[in-house]
């Protein structure tokens, strides 16, 4: 894992201590509402409904179980014993209080964490595929591409403030993990078909919320040694170009739609072309230096089958279906990449109690050389479980509450906060969630239905990703009651697509039914061995729309 | 309702101050009255104790106690509809 060096350290410790002022400032009415609020949310404090919270960056997701530990920490003793796992592999605090916070912070700098740039018009922490590393597809961990990018973004003083704020995701497998074509840039580590070299294929104007947009190549082999010159060059494009007269229209996809492909395309490369390239290039060694922190971990020589594991696959029905559901192919024989599901029946997506933090920080120590991953769809992942300590770690998680078997299947639903917690939102989500997945609690019905990703979002700002769920539900207001849009064929990987509009809005009470009626369709009409998302762009939306009843809209 | 600066809080303004419960709140029941209630809240705002303050539309419960008429602010008199062991809903 990456680990901060003295400038880091001395970077997070001053700005810490400056929030702290710029609180007491606050507090003592030296700074005003207007003054403190820009202030605040580059600190990744937000006011919600209820009470403030506190958004932590999880730079590309990777955690070590110390850190993890800490987290815990913060949620009893600042918090109330829980945080919530978002969709850009942070995690948020909703109740922490403005005084608190600078204490927050100082913790969270003490585990080489921070909340910098987790708010605001700037460039956001920098998220990746959650197997990073441990994937047997993988061409390259995207991680010291990421951690480049991050270092080179933080306090960038060209990209403090953007027309608005920007997101980019890094995958190193040529299977999108992680929702690529939905950033403002999105990047896949690659070989170049003739030299072998590795390179980066580079996506523009991805992006969901109120206009959802995949994002469009812009280039299709850029050199290693050109990343951080043309993301230099795109972003300083982007900058002097994206609208700041509309808010709705600021970011690089609507810049990129009005102004067409082409266009960008050309005005980057002109752009790149006359940059002094070399001096912004990060430097060899420094390229090499943050990719040893990434080196793999000290892996036993093991036998590809492990006999334990199978006595216990044969033996225990529900060990089996755990592995068969939660388990990644490895790059590494003998082991395992594990996802353990924060989505429990009935429970609030992404959501962790302290208790199960420290759990899972355990579970980590003792079956996965101290590393955790979040993952983009609110899940927690031991990278680097042996398949012989397979049993003992579903035992431990069995124990401790946490060995739901549902990934990738229809319970296990991406959800924001929504107005449960948000002050944005039109709808709440998380009651959504916790009812369609009650409907299908049955282990059973769901292995039988299969993969089926549905993702839900309180307001039209997209943190649910609901327009690239294979089904989206998007909470609205009508008549002063809450709504819910749903959308099929969403599709947030390689063959990205955004899901179009089965019919008119819902009622909350109706959408479990819905879904159901959804799911019996695609049941009566799937072929072989296909998925939701398959059957649905064979038969098309209208043989889906029976499933709205007028009653219910 | 308002944000209590220091704690992020939903708070109410009664007779004489920022209060945690809404059956506290002050109800207008005129222009003239909101406007009233809206200068008071400005004077808090500026002396730094709350922010973010707004009128709330409310009809009147059975037991006297102003219900909001929309449920975005139902669910703030309360708290998360989903921890029902959080919020204001826990202390009642």
């Amino acid at each position: 894992m990456y680990r901060y060096d003295e400038f880091d350290r001395t970077f997070v410790k001053e700005r810490v201590a400056e929030f702290r002022s710029q609180v007491e400032r606050r507090l003592d009415g030296s700074l005003s509402d207007d003054e403190f609020r820009p202030l605040r949310l580059m600190n990744g404090l937000y006011l919600q409904l209820h009470a403030y919270m506190l958004r932590v960056a999880i730079p590309y997701g990777t955690l070590s179980a110390r850190q993890m530990r800490q987290l815990a920490m913060i949620a009893d003793q600042w918090d109330k014993g829980y945080g919530h796992f978002t969709t850009r592999q942070n995690i948020q605090y909703n109740w922490p209080k403005l005084s608190d916070v600078p204490a927050i912070l100082d913790a969270l700098a003490e585990v080489e964490m921070h909340a910098i740039q987790t708010s605001g018009n700037c460039i956001r922490n920098v998220t990746a595929d959650q197997f990073a590393g441990v994937a047997f597809d993988e061409v390259e961990d995207p991680r010291p591409t990421a951690e480049l990018i991050r270092q080179w973004s933080s306090l960038h003083p060209e990209f403090t403030f953007l027309p608005r704020k920007f997101k980019i995701a890094v995958t190193g497998a040529a299977h999108d993990r992680a929702a690529i074509k939905a950033h403002d840039i999105g990047l896949r580590v690659l070989r170049h078909p003739d030299t072998q070299a590795i390179g980066y294929e580079v996506s523009v104007g991805g992006g969901l919320g109120r206009t959802p947009l995949i994002g469009k190549i812009i280039r299709a082999f850029l050199p290693r040694q050109d990343l951080l010159p043309y993301l230099e060059a795109l972003m300083r494009v982007y900058n002097s170009e994206g609208r700041r007269d509309n808010k709705y229209k600021a970011r690089v996809k609507i810049l990129v739609h009005e102004t067409g492909i082409e266009e960008i395309r050309k005005a980057v490369e002109e752009e790149f072309a006359v940059m002094d390239g070399p001096s912004i290039a990060a430097d060899l060694k420094e390229v090499e230096r943050i990719a040893a922190y990434f080196a793999p971990p000290a892996y036993e020589t093991l036998p590809a089958a492990s006999t334990s594991l199978q006595a216990a696959l044969e033996s225990n029905a529900i060990f089996a279906r755990f592995v068969e559901t939660n388990s990644f192919k490895h790059k590494v024989p003998g082991y395992r990449a594990i996802t353990v599901s924060l989505k429990p029946i009935g429970g609030a997506p992404g959501d962790a109690t302290s208790d199960e933090m420290r759990a899972l920080a355990d579970a980590a120590d003792q079956f996965s050389f101290g590393e955790l991953r979040v993952t983009h769809l609110q899940n927690i992942v031991l990278p680097y479980v042996k398949d012989d300590d397979l049993f003992a770690l579903w035992s431990f998680l069995t124990d401790h509450g946490l060995a739901t078997a549902n990934i990738g299947l229809i319970t296990d639903i991406v959800a924001c906060p929504g107005m449960d917690y948000c002050a944005l939102a039109t709808a709440r989500s998380i009651p959504i969630a916790q009812a369609i997945a009650t409907k299908f609690a049955d282990p059973d019905r769901q292995k039988l239905i299969g993969e089926l990703g549905i993702k839900i979002s309180g307001c039209i700002n997209a943190c649910g990703h609901h327009h690239i769920g294979h089904i989206g539900i998007l909470g609205l207001e009508k008549s002063g009651e809450e709504s819910y849009q749903i959308t099929l064929g969403g599709d947030a990987t390689e063959t990205a697509s955004i899901g179009e509009r089965l019919g008119p809005g819902v009622t909350a009470d109706a959408v479990p039914d819905t879904i159901e009626r959804l799911v019996d369709i695609y049941l009566a009409e799937r072929q072989a061995d296909e998925r939701f998302i398959d059957t649905y762009r064979r038969v098309g939306l209208e043989r889906f729309k029976g499933a709205i009843h007028a009653v219910d809209a | 309702m308002a944000n209590d600066l220091l704690d992020g809080d939903v708070v109410f303004l009664g007779p004489s101050k920022w209060e945690l419960s809404h059956r506290k709140a002050q109800i207008a029941h005129s222009v003239a009255e909101a406007e009233a209630l809206q200068a008071r809240a400005a004077i808090s705002f500026k002396a730094n104790i709350i922010v973010d303050p707004y009128l709330v539309q409310v009809t009147m419960g059975a037991e006297g106690e102003p219900i909001p008429v929309h449920y975005r602010e139902r669910m703030r008199t309360l708290g998360p509809t989903t921890r029902l062991d959080l919020g204001k809903q826990a202390e009642a």
